[in-house]
């Protein structure tokens, strides 16, 4: 418990670092097309990196997390929101392990 | 009869007043698209064994979707503190952008103190509305633009807490795919719209499957993997498709 504490404080202090600082200290804007273009890429790389093979494992059963997941990816390339695409990948994955218990 | 200077003081109370108005009416379409978001940010964290209170104590502080999702995760899945803060740092790594971009249109009377509670609201939907004002931007008008988004996110995050704790067990074991389904939710658009997005994210994803199946790699951490996976990405990514638009 404490650690979870202590995780949500660093969690947040490096979340509002990065938001603070350029505010603070920078006068110009970087005129690295480099650094802004990594910049640009970043939610997209570690939401790619944290999905897969992360999905796989999240439910204890290979068979029910694929089949959930090709519903997820489904359901988001015809741009449902947040909310339909969870719960879409959640009852996916309900009904087939009551299917096959 | 007032003096100029007493006029001159009201005529600033009243322009900030305006401002701030001006703001919150902006916030209130963001407050109602974070509503489900963090309504389900509740319910995964809660599922996955963390207490009501602190995942509202998480969205309270933390006030990000990506980033929030992703150490909560970590926390669940029993990571150490050091892989948790870092993960949630690269994944936040973006703000340094959003307030590198903000920085430039700040009024300039602005107070350090109030630019550091301003740059606290700092979303990618904030951001993104706000840089759209042709004005420059004031204390007055970011702290009513935040303030319906901030509430929302914390009520949101509060209602799917409490709902999560009374569904039966065999929902909530169904339920760990949740927050994978909503990063691929994110992702599918996005790419979608552009071919490098897409590439980012399949290179990525290359990348981790290497840490978790590859001989000697897979011995590398999760959290790490991601870490890695991440800045690598990033930066093939940027050398491959610089971006002339940013």
């Amino acid at each position: 418990m404490q650690k979870t504490i202590i995780a949500v404080i660093l969690m947040a202090a490096v979340t509002y670092i990065p938001r603070v600082l350029p505010m603070l200290f920078v006068k110009e804007r970087s005129k690295s097309r480099l650094l802004r273009s990594f910049l640009h890429y970043v939610p997209f790389a570690a939401l790619g990196a944290m999905t897969f093979p992360g999905i796989l494992y999240s439910t204890g059963n290979m068979t029910s997390a694929l089949i959930g997941m090709t519903v997820a990816l489904i359901l988001a390339f015809f741009e449902k929101g947040l909310l339909e695409v969870a719960v879409g990948a959640i009852l996916t994955v309900y009904l087939i392990q009551l299917f096959v218990h | 009869m007032k003096s100029p200077i007493d006029s001159k003081s009201d005529n600033a109370y009243k322009h900030q007043l305006d401002d701030f108005e001006y703001g919150l009416r902006q916030g209130i379409p963001i407050a109602l698209g974070y509503v489900p978001v963090s309504f389900t940010f509740g319910l995964i964290a809660v599922s996955g064994g963390i207490p009501v209170w602190v995942a509202i104590l998480i969205s309270l502080t933390n006030l990000t979707s990506a980033g929030q999702f992703a150490g909560t995760n970590l926390i669940i899945s029993g990571e150490p503190l050091l892989e948790i803060t870092l993960t949630t740092f690269v994944i936040n790594i973006r703000y340094l952008l959003m307030s590198l971009s903000l920085s430039q249109r700040i009024a300039p009377e602005t107070s350090l103190a109030k630019k550091c509670i301003m740059s606290f609201g700092i979303t990618d939907e904030t951001f993104a509305v706000a840089s759209l004002e042709r004005r420059d931007i004031s204390f007055a008008y970011m702290l009513g633009l935040i303030f319906c988004p901030y509430w929302g996110w914390a009520l949101g995050t509060a209602m799917g807490a409490t709902v999560s704790s009374v569904l039966p067990a065999e929902i909530q074991n169904s339920m760990g795919i949740a927050l994978y389904a909503m990063f691929i939710a994110l992702i599918v658009p996005s790419s979608k719209k552009s071919k490098a997005t897409m590439i980012i994210a399949l290179v990525a994803i290359a990348i981790s499957s290497l840490f978790t199946w590859a001989p000697y790699l897979k011995q590398v951490s999760s959290g790490w993997s991601i870490v890695i996976a991440t800045i690598a990405t990033c930066f093939i990514g940027a050398v491959l498709f610089p971006r002339e638009d940013l």
